[in-house]
Formats: structure tokens, sequence, C-alpha cells
């Protein structure tokens, strides 16, 4: 399961997803959005996505987890819209027979999301807002 | 022939909207609207990075943009 939402994310419902019965393990991550960033307070955070090829990018990462560790299942959930302090931005969970693979793939998955595909915040602080990583 | 652009993050405020539509030659490269591009809204060259995508998919420098294809810069991404 891959998902682009702009609700809040459940994430028992992600865990129930990769839920199976040839896992040992579910790993799970949980990207929140925090309450500063350099010392300086941030309200809120806003994502947006191109939505379509979000969802491939994404697709091409789990397919080389799953090409490359030994899991069962994967679900990413990422959030868009208006994210409020504390909530969950990007939620991943990965089930596998032995937890090794499912603490190596999610944190492959993050790492990756991260780098590739096409989703951007924007930091909003008292006095303005900021894309994050634009610059240098 | 006319290519809309697709905007997104710091690129549309760079540009001013969520769209842009530029004129080029027929056989004209990803890197030959970058250049135009970057000439045109020198604030891209501050960017940490720039690519184009055509077709939700990360296009090379080299690739010819043709009719009806669905072009979208890709400012630094910052998922997560």
């Amino acid at each position: 399961m891959i998902e682009i939402t702009d609700t809040m994310i459940a994430t028992q419902r992600l865990i129930a997803e990769v839920s199976c019965p040839e896992a040992g393990a579910i790993d799970v991550f949980i990207g929140t959005t925090r309450n500063s960033t350099a010392s300086k307070k941030v309200l809120q955070l806003e994502f947006e996505s191109h939505e379509s090829m979000a969802i491939k990018e994404l697709q091409k990462i789990v397919d080389f987890a799953k090409a490359n560790w030994v899991i069962s299942k994967v679900a990413v959930s990422h959030r868009v819209g208006v994210v409020e302090i504390g909530e969950e931005a990007v939620v991943i969970a990965v089930s596998s027979p032995h937890r090794q693979a499912a603490f190596e793939a999610c944190k492959y998955i993050i790492d990756t999301l991260k780098q590739t595909v096409p989703i951007w915040k924007k930091e909003i602080f008292e006095d303005g807002d900021v894309w994050v990583a634009a610059h240098p | 022939m006319k290519v809309e652009l697709i905007l997104y993050g710091i690129s549309r405020d760079i540009i001013g909207g969520s769209t842009y539509h530029v004129e080029i030659k027929e056989g004209s490269t990803v890197k030959d609207v970058m250049d135009f591009l970057v000439s045109k809204f020198p604030d891209f060259n501050q960017l940490k990075s720039l690519l184009i995508a055509v077709n939700d998919e990360y296009a090379t420098n080299e690739q010819v943009i043709v009719v009806g294809d669905e072009v979208v810069l890709i400012p630094p991404v910052s998922g997560g």
C-alpha cells in the first residue's frame, strides 16, 4: 500500500496492512513534524507533491526494497497539505520474517524517499516561511 | 511549439504561478528549457538542484521534449 493523503495518518492502519502470518517482525518509522529548526520556532508545516510521480517513485523504492531484503509487506503513507506540529508527516511499515531485514528496508525506504520522491515541505515561522532544503 | 511547465514548491514562488508557458523550437531538449529558465529567472541559480520530470519520470538533459509531454520542474525535494 502506497498513498499520499491530506488527512491524518492512522499508524495502526499501516501496521494492520503489513501484518501477516509469515512475519516475525514489523518495523515502523514515523516522521513527525518538529516545532523548531535551527532554534527557530516552527508554527506548522505544509507539504505538497506531484502526486502521480510521487506514487511511482515510492513504488520504485518499495520494489527495490522487496528485491534486496527478505521482507513480506510494505505500507507507506505521506501527508500533504498543512500538518500541525507533532503530527505524522510520513509513516512506513515493513513486515519481515526476521527483524534485521525489516529494520534495514525501512531505513532504506525513508532515506531514499527523502532524496527522490517529489514532495516539498514548507516550514512556516512567525515571520515568514521557507521551502526546506531548497538552498545549499 | 508551446510547452506548459508545472511548478511546485520554490519554483512556483520564483516564477510566480503554478504553471508557466514557454515557446520552444522543435527538437528542444530538457537542457534547452532549463537554460532558458535560469537565464530568465536567475533565482534558480541559488537552488541546491533543479531537475525536470517528463511524464512522471526524471528526465536527462538530452531528452527531447515533444508535443503533449507533461513537463514538471523539480526543485530540491524535502519529503519525510
